[in-house]
């Protein structure tokens, strides 16, 4: 794909975020979708494509009143929304749609109106990992960080400063869900759940949605906000088991997806102004900034422990809070994906002064699947 | 009140043979007739190579701690938290999720690279579930 012939025009969170008893899940699809539209000064008429996951596009599409000539259902984990960006820039290249929405929601703590996730007895995850005792994410996806913690020589202190660094950022964001200072102390003495991993280096379970809104990068320019352009995409899946990675030492779909959009995008790492590296765990941070080959595996550890992706840092990362303190509905990559988009708009509550240049890296399932977008908002 | 049922594998046709073998005090694995490929799980083809001609063999049910996590909380149905939950790599280089036996669930006790060998534990009397012990000698 060309670099930079796609733009966001329109990006905007659910009205709330964090316990959200009053809307079911598709409402709240519902919801991100109208601040989106509205945001982009756009009318529900204009859009003619559509993408969404986890909920059908036929549901959601009904619900809005939206008829589109395109659609993606793609329903990959909590990147689907990297790689509904992908597939619409793509789509709007190649002229089947103009303008596309992209929503997420979910009511992962209210439970409203959402399917519970459930495994067949009978696939393959039902036969060889259910019955060994795993029981949701934090059971399953801290699974291979003690291998990855020999093998690099990471230490439970650099895995609990990934958390510490997040809340200083979560800090300077009012709508954060957690922003009290903690320190490496609080996190190795949180809750422990599942060993290694205690508490806080687990996300939090919270309601909420986001939508953007995608055309050409010719159009772009009549629309009210500065444009963020599209300039470098990748994807991949690796296996819904986690038990099955090819290795606990990187994630496939990581080192797949995150290349890929580095060389569309024609930028090195030295480039990169602000990256978002999903965080539903703690060693998440260290997997991407290794796998998108920022350094070697060994380095993340003590890069992120000294302070490299603080605030005013050189690497400023997960400058919302992350999944582990600004909100995690259960797939946060749209979350993600608003950060980076608010970052090129110059509107970040905690905003990385003159970036220009945003990495936007998701993870789907128990590194199941991944999707990494590069922004910027210089064509 | 009944206590809570641990999540029971059912079998398809493709891993029959695989849950046959456990009930027989066996652990098997896949061999690709072509390229020697071994590989789990189970599937009637190569993984790696496509061809539809592989053969069914008994492994050594020797392996080592490849990793794994300690369970405290939410415990699955059946399990007491807490309990870890362990990838095994095989000696003929699968790796597949199980649980430790015979050892205590504690970081201490579970070094990652330490021997473990296969043992079978009957759910009831159609499924039996592959777990590993510590190696002896």
């Amino acid at each position: 794909m060309r670099s930079n012939q796609v733009a966001v025009v329109g990006a905007a969170e659910t009205t709330e975020l964090g316990v959200i008893p009053n809307m079911s899940q598709l409402q709240l699809h519902a919801d991100a979708a109208l601040n989106a539209i509205a945001d982009a000064g756009l009318k529900l008429s204009d859009i003619d494509g559509f993408a969404t996951a986890v909920e059908t596009p036929q549901q959601v599409c009904h619900y809005l009143g939206i008829k589109p000539t395109w659609v993606d259902g793609t329903s990959v984990g909590g990147c689907s929304f990297m790689l509904h960006v992908r597939h619409a820039a793509a789509a709007i290249e190649a002229g089947l749609c103009k303008t596309v929405l992209i929503t997420h929601a979910e009511s992962g703590k209210s439970m409203i109106g959402k399917a519970p996730r459930s495994t067949a007895p009978d696939s393959l995850n039902g036969q060889f990992e259910q019955p060994f005792g795993v029981y949701g994410p934090p059971s399953m996806f801290p699974i291979p960080v003690l291998r990855f913690m020999k093998t690099y020589g990471i230490t439970h202190e650099q895995l609990a400063s990934v958390a510490v660094v997040q809340r200083e950022w979560a800090a300077k964001n009012p709508r954060a869900m957690m922003k009290d200072p903690i320190t490496v102390a609080d996190v190795l003495n949180s809750r422990m759940i599942a060993y290694p991993f205690r508490l806080l280096q687990c996300c939090l379970v919270t309601d909420g949605g986001g939508a953007l809104i995608l055309t050409s990068a010719d159009r772009a320019k009549d629309f009210p906000r500065k444009p963020v352009y599209i300039m470098g995409t990748g994807e991949s899946v690796e296996t819904p088991m986690v038990s099955q990675m090819e290795t606990f030492n990187s994630s496939r779909a990581f080192k797949t997806a995150g290349p890929l959009a580095f060389r569309e995008a024609g930028i090195a790492h030295k480039d990169v102004d602000h990256l978002m590296i999903y965080d539903a765990f703690a060693h998440l941070p260290l997997f991407g900034l290794g796998d998108l080959g920022f350094m070697p595996h060994e380095e993340t550890g003590k890069f992120i422990a000294d302070g490299n992706t603080r605030p005013g840092a050189k690497l400023p990362l997960n400058t919302n809070g992350g999944g582990l303190s600004y909100m995690h509905s259960g797939m946060y990559g749209m979350y993600a994906l608003q950060e980076s988009v608010r970052q090129m708009r110059g509107i970040a509550p905690a905003q990385v002064a003159n970036a220009k240049i945003s990495v936007c890296h998701g993870v789907g399932g128990m590194f199941a699947a991944s999707g990494t977008i590069v922004f910027t908002n210089e064509r | 009140m009944a206590e809570p049922q641990r999540a029971r594998p059912k079998p398809t046709p493709e891993t029959q043979h695989f849950w046959d073998g456990t009930k027989a005090g066996e652990l098997r694995l896949q061999r690709c007739d072509a390229c020697a490929h071994v590989y789990f799980p189970p599937r009637p083809f190569c993984p790696s190579c496509a061809s539809r001609k592989v053969s069914i063999f008994k492994a050594s049910g020797k392996g080592f701690l490849y990793s794994y996590v300690i369970n405290h909380r939410p415990a699955a149905p059946g399990f007491t938290p807490p309990y870890a939950i362990a990838v095994v790599e095989l000696d003929e280089g699968p790796r597949l999720m199980s649980n430790i036996i015979d050892c205590p669930q504690t970081p201490e006790a579970l070094e990652l690279d330490m021997k473990l060998e296969v043992a079978f534990e009957a759910l009831d009397d159609k499924i039996t579930l592959p777990v590993f012990r510590p190696a002896k000698g």
